[in-house]
């Protein structure tokens, strides 16, 4: 079914952060804990989803010459309602996302997407590909950000609801924490190896 | 016929010079630097400078045989890479911060690059700032040494006499107890200059930072006369030449000279900038890496003197107490920009006109 495979390759054969490279900022700045990269993914689905139905229903009436500023304003909509929801419902996490959900706005995956295929695809086309897409980029961001804050904080955080954390700790109080994990430099070489480690098993199956 | 004539290609006189012979004998160079090393703080220097060789020779085949490619690990770059690094860790460090260490200097820092000869930065350094950044605590515990004869009792347990023999020149002791030793830790030379300037030193003499009379710090940091030994046979094997050490270390006397002409009391003078720290360990052995810079005499020279200016500049108003390892590895990443520039004039070659570009 051709829906399916629109779904499939955003998962791992166009996953948009190991083979497209896109949306790389928040990607590395955001995996530094499970619960931001979950919560960073979920947002990211919902824009992309909701943008791109909504580009793909407009895209007869928008004129080709002005096409990126109305995705633009149709994406600032959709994350505008993202920030005041997150905000209402989870402030821990809009705490710790902080300047990077508005920053969904220009995310390269929701602009491409809407640029490369939404205004050109039919709404259902564009629906499977925005949840392959943002699943690809949620479990990317999750791999990496679990394994981010295992190494720099010993724990795993899931969820925050009020006070309560679900996170697992590690072992013991003696575990050293490496801490450049956490840092910047951390991001980079770890989602370096990441995609470097993705690709290389792709390329085997191939 | 008679003898057919031998038909080669020049070079036709060769001085046997492989891979391996170079690296074993800087490998060799650096034998007195770890023999003051194991002298000062026993058998925990022992433990440090085995695992983390082992580990990166053992690192390096293991990754070359799961790349496919040839296993090259025992050509004495491995093995090299982690005495470097063992000798820029301090004598508490435990073996898995050995074992990071490792993985970095040989893995990211080198195998990732492409292997041998590929590397844009220092491996040992590499990895040497990536655990400073990430194990702050256990890079900086830099434990007081033994004197001769307690080498025997180091093993069993440290005894806090220590304080009794040095205690009018090391000042701000601390009783750690790492595992079930107890040990005495204290303030490197290069920690009390920066937090307290140069007053503090007190009767640090700048001849104690050289033969490695009641310092601590790294392994590699103890003896300036031991590294200034192991260098000069380098220069005179004519395994590294003397502009990259000569304009390393000049650059930082000039520095340390001129700023301690203005003010005696916060800052230190140069014999003492020279001694201290990882600076003849840098000048000598890591600067020199044949991969990580300049090709040419000039380069060197710029090389050298940049790094020096830069090591300068962290010691005395960056906010580390040792800047070496920084400096070399900022001047690292100009090296492709500087081996641009300063090229050899090629023989009978005329400058052409200059075009536009």
């Amino acid at each position: 079914m051709n829906a399916w495979k629109e779904f499939s390759k955003g998962l791992i054969k166009e996953n948009p952060i190991t083979v497209c490279l896109l949306g790389m900022c928040p990607a590395l700045a955001i995996s530094t804990s499970t619960y931001n990269a979950l919560g960073m993914g979920v947002s990211v689905i919902f824009v992309l989803l909701c943008s791109n139905i909504l580009v793909s229903l407009l895209k007869k009436w928008i004129p080709k010459n002005v096409r990126i500023p109305c995705f633009v304003v149709i994406i600032a909509t959709f994350v505008t309602i993202v920030d005041l929801v997150v905000h209402a419902f989870q402030p821990a996490l809009h705490k710790s996302l902080g300047i990077f959900i508005p920053l969904i706005v220009v995310n390269c995956i929701i602009l491409g997407r809407a640029e490369a295929f939404a205004s050109k695809k039919s709404v259902w086309h564009s629906i499977m590909d925005a949840l392959g897409m943002g699943l690809g980029f949620t479990i990317v961001l999750a791999i990496v950000g679990t394994f981010r804050e295992f190494l720099g904080n010993g724990t795993v955080t899931i969820f925050q609801m009020g006070e309560t954390m679900v996170k697992f700790n590690s072992l013991d109080d003696s575990f050293a924490k490496t801490i450049i994990a956490i840092l910047p430099p951390g991001g980079f070489i770890s989602l370096g190896i990441f995609a470097a480690i993705v690709n290389k098993l792709q390329k085997k199956k191939a | 016929m008679a003898d057919l004539f031998k038909v080669t290609s020049s070079p036709h006189v060769h001085a046997k010079a492989t891979t391996p012979r170079i690296m074993w004998e800087v490998f060799f160079a650096l034998v007195p630097a770890a023999a003051v090393a194991v002298y000062a703080f026993g058998l925990e220097s022992v433990r440090v400078i085995l695992i983390t060789t082992a580990a990166c020779v053992a690192l390096e085949a293991l990754y070359q045989k799961l790349a496919g490619g040839k296993v090259t690990a025992m050509d004495g770059s491995a093995a090299l890479t982690g005495l470097l690094l063992a000798l820029n860790l301090p004598p508490t460090a435990p073996w898995w911060l050995c074992l990071a260490g490792a993985i970095i200097a040989v893995i990211i820092a080198k195998a990732l690059f492409g292997g041998l000869g590929q590397n844009i930065f220092n491996p040992a350094l590499t990895a040497r700032v990536f655990l400073l950044i990430s194990f702050p605590a256990q890079m900086t515990r830099w434990m007081i040494p033994s004197q001769a004869g307690d080498m025997a009792k180091s093993f069993l347990g440290f005894n806090t006499n220590f304080i009794d023999h040095g205690g009018e020149v090391i000042k701000e002791a601390a009783k750690i107890t790492v595992g079930q030793v107890d040990i005495v830790t204290a303030a490197s030379p290069l920690g009390l200059l920066k937090e307290q300037g140069a007053a503090a030193l007190g009767q640090l003499e700048w001849w104690h930072l050289a033969v490695g009379h009641l310092t601590n710090g790294s392994l590699g940091e103890i003896s300036a006369a031991a590294l200034l030994a192991g260098g000069v046979y380098l220069i005179a094997r004519r395994i590294i030449s003397w502009h990259i050490p000569v304009s390393f270390l000049g650059t930082m006397a000039v520095f340390a000279t001129i700023t301690h002409a203005v003010d005696p009391a916060r800052y230190a003078g140069f014999e003492f900038h020279l001694a201290a720290g990882g600076a003849m360990l840098g000048a000598f052995f890591m600067a020199t890496d044949y991969v990580t810079s300049p090709m040419y005499p000039l380069g060197k020279i710029v090389f050298g003197c940049g790094c020096g200016a830069l090591t300068m500049i962290i010691r005395l108003w960056g906010g580390y107490p040792e800047g070496v390892s920084f400096a070399i590895l900022l001047m690292n990443a100009l090296t492709p920009l500087i081996d641009r520039y300063a090229t050899e004039k090629k023989f009978g070659f005329k400058k052409e006109p200059k075009e536009e570009t």
